[in-house]
């Protein structure tokens, strides 16, 4: 037998390479000025998915909900070996906050087969690591969050092990489930020269209609249509095309999406700017490290 | 997050400056495997995006997980077990199994068997950012020619046993080679193939040296022939490792200690003869060992490229006498003169890599796909006989001028960061000790000369020359092109006074003829580098006034090549005249000037 397992992914931007330069005066970022990149732990996420096929056989779906250019991470996620890739794009969809987000995620989820549903444990752009367990609930699956090893797997049972900070914790679950995983799981595997080689060819139907604007401006809309409709099925036939669904697709309520289904309200951004050149001088004994010590404790920077 | 190949201007420049179109062609021999693997390439450009994305997958790789392991490599090493089988370090491990699951362990080999069908120019810029990261593991990724040697002679069920494992990352290989008495000699390789009265055949004997010894597939050269002196006795048989395969002994080295050299005993062991007997050390071993040098030139490069940075960055960061040590005109000196080695020797190992490429290509086209038309027949024929020769001279000299390009700029590395190089807690001490190796496995610095010393004097060096002079150059580089003719002329005159004096005088001044044949080389390929048709910008030395400013590479390359061109003409001129000299003192006052063996 095999699972199906789907693992949900998002693109962010590089939160890494934030600099004074990619800062808005407002306080938010710059998000055009940042690489857009895999989130790191949903790359865990779908290391363990194709683990648990390499051992056990079945199938590796990706998910990603964003705007059209996220199928960057779609077909990343087919380099490393995911068999098949979906695009949850939707203007309506945007502004989504974590509970509008874990609407339309559960929306597009329960219509796939889903024995283990797979995240992140949180995107390093918003940190708020809720869109996995508020997906739990919407599907009202068992949630095992911060999951830092999978222990077993056999018949409908997991067993996974939790990192609580101060300790750990050993869970077991009939499926399905859903498992927010850690970066300490594991580590990605990388991408496949081979299939590399092949699903880079692989598109959805809005680039292909983008691509088609794009070599032929003039083209009216019933000749876009139909252009688009034999190059989608070309690349159908050999495996290339990309699913894309949108809220229709999904049936999905509009009042839960979007800006309308996000109650979050951002309070204050506060725009803390740090002074480079600061620096402090520790004396490099042991009182002077028990006070570096201690000082970094009262700040809260060290538990 | 870091990448060794979009990191690396010059690659990229490379990449785009050389033209991959006819190696794709060639190599996907018109495209044709589309129809039957789903990842085969369509078109040239189709082909050569593959090909950088490859080197960006592996570029990334190299930085973020294979470079920070590589202290720790060094540090372990390999360990012998009491049962005989080697452990790895765990770096190195760890990173084989990321090569195997990127399926890039068959760069060159073709798609039937899971490979890549990569051409080896971009085999070569693989070779280098891998290096670049850990020196010692290329030692294993490098050893692909192992599989292309299969590919090339062995039998189909040879090649379906082996080959696909060996694409994927499940085998590494090894050629087992030398002996103790059999190093740079290869025709007295002593050790035993024999067969049974069934026709069945083993291998008796002992070879030492043997990188990656341990590895699952053994490509051995033996003695078949036991009446047979020299190289015509030898053929080539393909074993795996088992109860009767020994390894004796890990040697304890200077420098690679990723790398396991092994000492191995072959105790009867069974095995597989790879194509015909008697042709195991020409032309099989030959081929080997010609990509190999292609591999150890790129390796060259890479650990050039790692010590170039790392004293780069300390030059910057240094301060002494008030100003960063950059400032100091010795070492500013030292830093140019590393980087435009480096450069010089990336410029000449892709162009071998290129014209190797094509003349593997054009006798495929002679053997498999000859044309209709009886000129044109003689044309490709005649093509694939010049690129051969060329490819004969070139590779030595590659292997040759990198690996001692590498020791000279790991030295200076070392020497810019001084007290602070010599100490472990940078990496230039071990970019010099992996460097040593360089000059002397895959033939020696002095054995490569011999063979690239034949081509130069044999027309082969004049008429590639030539070649390069007649190529479209900009007019900003015509007078660096009245310098590189004349030094050619130095050259040719130099060869005819020494073909006048008879092979041994050859030999004697191999080194500064292959020199001078080098140095003209790399002069109209860096003037090529000039007069690119790439758009590229490249930024120059910081400083705060100069802070993100850039220029065109092409611009760069022009500086370059006026720097290398010029500096060298008094060079060829001091070398030719010391060529047309005669002196030959070392064959006539070597017992008196030496004197004898030094009592112990």
């Amino acid at each position: 037998m095999g699972y199906n397992c789907v693992v949900l992914a998002k693109q962010v931007p590089d939160t890494h390479r934030i600099t004074g330069q990619v800062m808005k005066d407002d306080g938010t970022v710059d998000r055009a000025a940042l690489p857009a990149i895999f989130n790191p732990e949903d790359l865990n996420a779908l290391e363990l998915a194709l683990q648990i096929k390499d051992r056990h056989g079945g199938r590796v779906t990706v998910i990603t909900m964003g705007p059209p250019g996220a199928v960057r991470i779609l077909r990343e996620a087919l380099y490393r070996g995911a068999d098949d890739a979906i695009l949850l794009t939707d203007p309506r969809g945007a502004a989504s906050d974590t509970l509008a987000t874990s609407y339309i995620l559960s929306r597009a989820v329960r219509k796939l087969d889903h024995d283990i549903v797979l995240c992140g444990r949180q995107a390093i752009d918003g940190d708020t690591a809720q869109v996995g367990p508020q997906l739990a609930e919407k599907l009202g699956v068992t949630q095992i969050t911060y999951v830092e090893a999978l222990e077993s797997l056999a018949g409908q049972t997991l067993t996974a092990r939790r990192n609580l900070g101060n300790g750990w914790q050993r869970v077991k679950a009939r499926l399905p489930v859903l498992l927010t995983v850690t970066g300490d799981a594991n580590t990605p595997r990388v991408a496949a020269a081979r299939k590399m080689m092949k699903y880079k060819n692989a598109h959805t139907r809005a680039e292909i209609e983008q691509q088609i604007k794009a070599t032929d401006p003039t083209a009216d809309d019933s000749m876009v249509r139909k252009l688009v409709q034999e190059q989608a099925g070309a690349l159908e036939r050999q495996g290339l095309l990309i699913r894309q669904w949108n809220l229709d697709d999904l049936q999905a309520d509009l009042a839960w999406c979007g800006r309308n289904g996000s109650p979050t309200k951002v309070h204050r951004v506060q725009s803390v700017v740090l002074a480079a050149k600061e620096s402090k001088d520790v004396a490099p004994t042991d009182d002077g490290i028990a006070g570096l010590v201690h000082e970094l404790i009262q700040d809260k920077i060290i538990a | 997050m870091g990448n060794f190949y979009t990191d690396n201007d010059d690659i990229r420049f490379l990449f785009r400056h050389i033209d991959l179109g006819p190696l794709a062609e060639a190599f996907e021999e018109g495209f044709r495997f589309t129809r039957e693997f789903d990842y085969a390439p369509a078109n040239e450009a189709e082909a050569i995006r593959n090909y950088e994305m490859v080197l960006e997958s592996l570029g990334e790789l190299c930085a973020d997980f294979i470079a920070p392991r590589a202290e720790g490599v060094d540090r372990a090493g390999n360990r012998l077990n009491e049962d005989g089988t080697v452990t790895r370090p765990q770096g190195i491990a760890e990173a084989l199994e990321k090569l195997g699951q990127a399926e890039i362990m068959g760069f060159t080999l073709p798609h039937r068997f899971g490979g890549l069908n990569f051409p080896n120019l971009v085999y070569s810029m693989a070779n280098e950012i891998l290096s670049r990261a850990d020196a010692s593991l290329m030692n294993i990724f490098g050893l692909q020619g192992i599989a292309d040697t299969i590919n090339a002679f062995a039998s189909e069920e040879i090649k379906q046993k082996y080959l696909p494992a060996f694409a994927n990352g499940k085998v590494t290989g090894a050629m087992v080679l030398t002996e103790p008495d059999a190093g740079s000699d290869l025709q007295a390789v002593k050790l035993r193939a024999y067969q049974d009265g069934e026709g069945r055949w083993f291998l008796h004997g002992v070879k030492r040296f043997i990188t990656n010894g341990c590895g699952d597939v053994l490509l051995v050269l033996a003695r078949s022939e036991p009446d047979r002196s020299g190289g015509l006795g030898l053929s080539l048989l393909l074993c795996e490792p088992g109860p009767t395969v020994h390894i004796r002994r890990l040697e304890d080295k200077l420098g690679i200690h990723g790398s396991p050299t092994c000492e191995i005993f072959f105790d009867h062991t069974p095995c597989a003869l790879i194509g015909e007997r008697q042709r195991g050390l020409v032309p099989y071993v030959a081929t080997l060992m010609n990509g190999a040098r292609i591999g150890i030139a790129a390796q060259s490069l890479g650990i050039a490229e790692a010590a170039y940075r790392v004293a780069r960055d300390y030059a910057a960061s240094r301060r002494q006498f008030s100003v960063a040590i950059e400032k100091l005109p010795a070492v500013r000196d030292m830093l140019i003169d590393m980087k435009i080695a480096l450069e010089a020797g990336r410029a000449l190992l892709y162009d071998t890599s290129r014209v190797v490429d094509l003349a593997i290509a054009y006798n495929n086209e002679v053997e498999n796909r000859p044309p209709e038309d009886k000129d044109a027949q003689k044309k490709l024929k005649d093509k694939a006989r010049i690129y051969k020769r060329y490819a004969g001279m070139l590779t030595p000299m590659s292997k040759y001028y990198c690996s001692e390009m590498c020791n000279r700029v790991a030295y200076d590395a070392l020497q810019v960061l001084g007290g602070s190089g010599f100490m472990r807690d940078y990496a230039c001490e071990r970019h010099a000790r992996d460097a040593r190796i360089t000059t002397i496995y895959e033939g020696t610095s002095q054995l490569q000369v011999v063979a690239a010393v034949r081509g130069v004097c044999s027309g082969t060096a004049e008429k590639y020359l030539a070649e390069l002079a007649a190529l479209p150059y900009d007019p900003q580089v015509s007078d660096l092109r009245a310098r590189l003719a004349e030094g050619t002329q130095q050259l040719l005159a130099a060869i005819e006074f020494t073909k006048a004096q008879g092979n041994d005088y050859m030999d004697l001044y191999g080194r500064a003829l292959v020199d001078v044949a080098i140095d003209l080389i790399n002069g109209y390929l860096f003037c090529g580098q000039a007069s690119t048709m790439v758009e590229m910008n490249v930024p120059v030395a910081g400083g705060e006034a100069r802070n993100g400013q850039t220029i065109p590479m092409k611009q760069r390359k022009a500086a370059l090549a006026r720097r290398y061109i010029e500096k060298n003409a008094p060079k060829i001129q001091a070398l030719t005249d010391l060529i047309r000299q005669g002196d030959k003192s070392t064959f006539t006052e070597y017992e008196a000037l030496v004197g004898p063996v030094p009592e112990a």
